[in-house]
């Protein structure tokens, strides 16, 4: 009699590991097919103007190669995501620096840099804009007209649908104001993105590379070609990092590819380096938040307005639904008597952003957190004793009006984390030792929630399809298009197969996502594969599990040994098998587009953060010296996983708080490369304390919630707030650099970041170079 | 003119050394030559002539992995894996230098092997389970 | 902007002597590289003009380090993992082996050389300012002969030295007499490793009681060149360190330094760290 070992909550080898760790694993610059092309992308230099010319120089043998303009595209010049603005191609105008304008493709790769620079384009510049600041005046449109000109969607979320009572304003005790800005991040994936593209008159387009959505690019490839989506094959390959930079733009290569293999005859590999993948594909939208809130003298959270701006870059791409999702996460994890919300996505002539990690949740929750430290200020309160009185807790209802049913305990995790990372003891220690050093200590914290799965109603639009299929051998295979990419996508969903299905972890197979075989689970974004497409999976496993049991071929308590022989037994009797579930729309999850109201996620994790800092006013930098991280996720499928998934996401947004500058002139993203763009290493990042609590929801396979994207949200903020204790300076930008310390802190104008010269690279070349 | 990296993954199709950066940032195309690290995106492959040059192919023996490449397997040290041979490599090469190193040591060691996936912790957990198993060989 | 390596030839003959008299005959055609580290990266990013590249790697003739009684000389082809572990340079030189140990990665330690560090004339190179301090003399080689110059007059201006186009670099003589001095080093970067330097402050001083008997302070980033800060150093000969020489050293610093604004930093913060690191140094001596 097998008794069922526990899987899901132990921590089984990453399925994909050994493979990895060899150094076998297959990315996509890794395949070379045979007859196999390169290809390279024309892009304009200019961020605004007309196409007036294009010539070729004759020094290059132009024979040799393919070359693709828009003319060549079989169905419509557009990369679809929500609208359809963003041009495959430019044809007459190009909206930003970068923008692809033609292809090129040779057998040789060595030759490509060269044909790229002998393609020489004049334009007719027309002006240009950068800032929201810029794109809100209208006084140039670049995108839309009339209403919507330069403005890529608006929300208007407001509690109750009502706007706020004048009284409440004129009867606060306070009213405190505050501005809080974002700026662009890069993903900095360490694989760049790549694809190869094979192109058949009969059986159509197959495209495989890198990515998080293989049915996206299946989207994207129906329209460019005029295809079926039987037509369009998407094949995930081993993928080297995404975070979101692999979620829309693959859209973009892949049917760039594509059309090079189809003109060509061959297969073409198209693959950026570095300096190209940083230039021209998406980052993370900078942000602007306005807060205006009426705080009552006990510290009580009256009424909120805030204004959530966000850059969306030259097309509309995924703006909307990053709006959409900061502006829910604007109010935070606070109960609000009256709150209003207006956003806009603005357009500027910069290459599209995208998907980051967060996904608009970092950027408000940026603003709000340091609003609250500022209330507290203001009012008189610690930053402890503000976020206590104003916590949500189990029964509230959040801005959007959805009634916390699942049970929630703020309270008890800001006091966890305090306590496990010592904060009162070392606020008072700090303060103490301060004045007397050069090098000042600083604590501080950040309370926020994060929302997984798609918004609203966007998992019932997805309707997502899970398979599970025995193999010839009588293993389950799952098949799904949920992608890895580091994550552990294939770990947790064979975790939860073997859970339900009472087999050992290394008896589960997963398909490598090839969209001819395997339904579409929805795009692996949104922190939603181990709660909605682990649920789907833990039900087929279910259904797969009674099928063999109600065949007679099975019965309770099977052994291993059972299962294969019965699977085997039921498939020489009737034939292959294959469970399925489809996506179930929780009963009482209604959310309504209109009013922006209603249950926004099925589950939201909760979290603490605490950031300790040290400020050395000799350099004027500030480090992140020990970090605390305490979050309630539901159920911990696999327990290094998850922390690695925690530990990953606070090192990138240290970055984002503290190094990671993109620095733009005239659209130009200038320090595109590893050496001028700062990433932490390995010496730059302090311990870091991660520590779960579990509360299982009903949504997810074993209770699991999302984890993906929350580590994002809270050290920015915190880290802050750490350094405003440890300063006595209030800084709202991020990211914030020593020069931007400096600035303030000895007041020196002309100082800080914004006095960069990117013009000069300075001393990264020799004598020999340019 | 060739980079030692393209000759290793072209022409002799050894593609764990992977190009990141192409500048020598990310140590993603590290390699041992004659037993030290080194970048291959920014070595001209003349200039290895008599070298001898270890990939991370080069570390399990047979099908059996290198107890280097088991501990970074077990504490999770590897995620997308695309900057996994590099810092196993730089693992390797630190340890010939310090059996059981320091964190300081570590953090040092595997300063140019950039990992965007696991923020380190799980990589030094590794390291630090690679020294106690005593993979100086 | 961008090239492919294979556009570029590369010979790697097999003594100085031959290099010597490749660039004796060609002298404008062939650029010199030894361990790659800066030049490979140009190349990458298409910014390498030479398209001839003569290989100066692993030459015995400039990969050394020679100890003797007065002077220890290190050619030009050492790497910094070479300096690093030598145990006089530890012993003695010490600001010398930790700016080995901060520039760039391991393994970009493993190929880079001092003579590449040198002769790239980056105003925010590592060892530079350690040389500057120690007064080391430079010996340049073609085949015409040898000549020796103070480093300090290497650098003419902004990524221009006294290199002959038919002349390397052969080696780094520093002078052993350096006992009793209080070394200094700090560099701020833009993270904590492999970080191009904002600005860097290498510095020896003598000590005479509670006089300073003779000060040496190098610097990158301040100047379009590595540079001794002499204005300082003048304000700070004979004095005592107090309040007041710690102002006047200060203010020497900032008539001096003339950084400028670029991708990295801006010239105001690093003329205030600048001074803020000698004030460090200062305070270390009291």
């Amino acid at each position: 009699m097998a008794r069922t070992p526990q899987i899901v909550g132990q921590s089984p080898l990453r399925k994909e590991g050994k493979a990895k760790v060899l150094g076998r694993a297959q990315y996509v610059d890794d395949i070379t097919l045979p007859n196999m092309w390169f290809g390279a992308t024309v892009r304009s230099t200019i961020p605004r103007g007309r196409i007036t010319s294009i010539k070729f120089d004759p020094a290059i043998p132009w024979h040799e190669f393919t070359i693709v303009s828009a003319a060549d595209i079989p169905g419509e010049n557009t990369i679809v995501h929500l609208a359809k603005d963003h041009p495959c191609l430019a044809v007459t105008h190009v909206n930003h620096v970068e923008e692809p304008i033609l292809l090129l493709a040779h057998p040789d790769r060595a030759v490509l840099p060269a044909a790229v620079a002998a393609v020489h384009i004049a334009y007719e510049e027309l002006p240009a804009i950068y800032t929201i600041e810029e794109s809100e005046k209208k006084e140039h449109i670049i995108w839309g007209e009339g209403e919507t000109a330069n403005t890529f969607k608006t929300y208007l979320m407001q509690k109750n649908q009502t706007p706020i009572p004048d009284e409440i304003w004129q009867e606060a005790d306070f009213i405190v104001e505050g501005e809080y800005r974002t700026g662009a991040q890069e993903q900095l994936y360490i694989e760049n993105n790549g694809v190869i593209a094979e192109y058949d008159p009969e059986s159509g387009v197959t495209v495989r590379g890198s990515m998080q959505c293989p049915f996206y690019l299946v989207h994207a490839l129906t329209l460019v070609f005029n295809l079926p989506a039987e037509k369009c094959r998407v094949i995930q390959t081993e993928t080297g990092g995404a975070f979101g930079g692999k979620e829309d733009f693959p859209s973009v290569i892949g049917s760039h590819a594509a059309l090079l293999a189809m003109k060509s005859g061959h297969p073409v590999k198209l693959c950026y380096d570095r300096a190209e993948d940083m230039a021209a594909t998406t980052k993370r939208h900078p942000s602007r938040t306005r807060h205006r809130t009426a705080v009552s003298k006990d510290g009580k959270l009256l009424a909120g307005e805030i204004d959530f701006a966000i850059d969306g870059g030259a097309y509309a791409t995924l703006s909307p639904v990053v709006l959409s999702r900061g502006t829910i996460h604007a109010p935070g994890p606070y109960l609000w008597p009256h709150i209003t919300v207006r956003a806009k996505a603005m357009a500027t002539n910069i290459p599209p952003h995208g998907a980051f990690r967060g996904f608009g949740a970092p950027q408000s929750i940026f603003a709000l957190e340091r609003h609250m430290d500022k209330i507290a200020k203001t009012v008189g309160l610690t930053p402890e004793e503000l976020r206590r009185r104003n916590l949500l807790s189990t029964g509230d209802r959040t801005a959007t009006n959805q009634l916390l049913s699942d049970p929630v305990d703020m309270q008890h995790l800001l006091t966890k984390a305090l306590r496990d990372s010592n904060y009162h003891a070392k606020r008072r220690q700090f303060d103490h030792e301060n004045p007397t050093s050069t090098i000042k200590r600083g604590i501080g914290f950040a309370t926020f929630f994060h929302g997984a799965g798609f918004t609203g109603s966007g998992e019932r639009r997805l309707n997502s399809l899970v398979e599970i299929e025995l193999t010839p051998e009588g293993q389950p295979r799952i098949l799904v298009s949920s992608t890895e990419f580091g994550q552990g996508t294939n770990t947790i969903l064979c975790q939860i197969a073997a859970q339900t299905l009472h087999l050992p972890y290394d008896q589960i197979l997963i398909a490598q996502p090839d969209t001819t075989h395997v339904p579409n689970s929805g795009p692996t974004v949104a922190s939603r594969t181990a709660m909605i497409v682990g649920k789907l999976v833990e039900r087929a496993a279910q259904s797969l599990r009674n099928t063999l049991l109600a065949s007679s071929h099975l019965s309770d308590n099977y052994s291993t040994q059972d299962f294969r022989r019965a699977a085997l037994r039921f498939l020489a009797q009737h034939g292959p098998l294959k469970a399925e579930a489809r996506y179930e729309s929780p009963g009482n999850i209604f959310w309504d587009d209109e009013t922006y109201s209603g249950e926004a996620y099925p589950a939201y994790a909760w979290a603490v953060y605490v950031a300790e800092v040290a400020v050395d006013t000799t350099t004027y930098a500030a480090t992140v010296t020990s970090f605390h991280a305490l979050q309630e996720v539901g159920k911990v499928l696999h327990p290094i996983l998850a922390t690695g998934q925690i530990e990953g996401g606070i090192a990138q947004a240290i970055g984002y708080a503290l190094y990671e500058k993109c620095l733009w002139r005239n659209g130009h993203l200038t320090n595109n490369q590893m050496t001028n763009y700062i990433m932490p290493t390995s010496a730059d990042l302090p311990p870091i304390h991660v520590t779960f609590e579990e509360t299982p929801s009903p949504h997810g396979a074993f209770g699991a919630k999302g984890i993906g994207e929350l580590p994002m949200d809270g050290p920015a903020p915190a880290i802050l707030n750490a350094i405003e204790h440890a300063t006595n300076i209030a800084f709202n930008e991020i990211p914030l650099l020593p020069e931007d310390i400096f600035e303030r802190m000895t007041a020196t104008p002309d100082s800080g970041t914004e006095d960069l010269n990117p013009a000069i690279a300075g001393p990264v070349f020799s004598e020999a170079t340019a | 003119m060739k980079r030692l990296l393209d000759v290793l993954r072209e022409d002799l199709q050894l593609t764990g050394a992977k190009e990141g950066c192409g500048e020598g940032e990310c140590g993603a195309c590290a390699v041992l030559m004659n037993g030290d690290l080194v970048n291959s995106c920014l070595i001209p492959a003349l200039q290895v002539e008599g070298a001898r040059i270890t990939t991370i192919e080069g570390l399990a023996i047979d099908e059996k992995l290198h107890p280097i490449q088991q501990c970074f397997l077990e504490e999770g040290g590897a995620q997308c894996g695309i900057c996994t041979p590099g810092m196993i490599l730089a693992t390797h090469h630190l340890l010939e230098k310090h059996t059981q190193p320091t964190l300081l040591q570590i953090q040092e060691g595997l300063n140019g092997n950039l990992c965007r996936c696991t923020g380190y912790m799980r990589i030094f957990e590794a390291v630090q389970q690679a020294s106690l198993v005593g993979t100086a060989k | 902007m961008r090239s492919n390596a294979t556009q570029y030839d590369l010979i790697a003959p097999n003594s100085l002597d031959a290099v010597l008299q490749i660039l004796a005959d060609s002298p404008d055609r062939y650029t010199p590289i030894a361990g790659g580290t800066e030049l490979m990266v140009a190349l990458g990013a298409g910014r390498l003009q030479s398209k001839k590249l003569v290989s100066l790697w692993n030459l015995d003739e400039l990969r050394f380090i020679e100890v003797a009684p007065d002077a220890i000389i290190i050619g030009a082809g050492s790497t910094f993992t070479d300096i690093r572990k030598h145990p006089i340079i530890a012993e003695e030189f010490s600001i010398l082996a930790e700016a080995a140990s901060w520039t760039g990665s391991v393994a970009n330690q493993n190929r880079g050389t001092l003579g590449g560090n040198i002769v790239n004339a980056s105003p925010a190179a590592d060892s530079p300012p350690v040389l500057l301090a120690y007064d080391a003399r430079l010996t340049l080689i073609s085949i015409r002969g040898t000549r020796t110059l103070p480093y300090r007059d290497f650098h003419l201006a902004y990524k221009e030295t006294t290199l002959e186009l038919d002349e390397i670099l052969h080696s780094i003589t520093i002078s052993r007499n350096l006992i009793g001095y209080k070394p200094y080093i700090r560099k701020v970067g833009t993270r904590n490793a492999q970080a191009i330097s904002k600005v860097a402050i290498a510095a020896l001083a003598r000590m005479n009681d509670a006089y300073i008997e003779d000060i040496r302070i190098g610097a990158a980033s301040l100047r379009e060149y590595p540079t001794r800060l002499t204005a300082a150093e003048q304000s700070l000969v004979g004095k005592t360190i107090t309040p007041a020489t710690i102002a006047a050293a200060r203010a020497a610093v900032l008539t001096e330094a003339r950084p400028i604004d670029d991708i990295r930093s801006t010239a105001k913060y690093r003329a205030t760290v600048a001074a803020n690191l000698l004030e460090e140094f200062l305070h270390t001596l009291e």
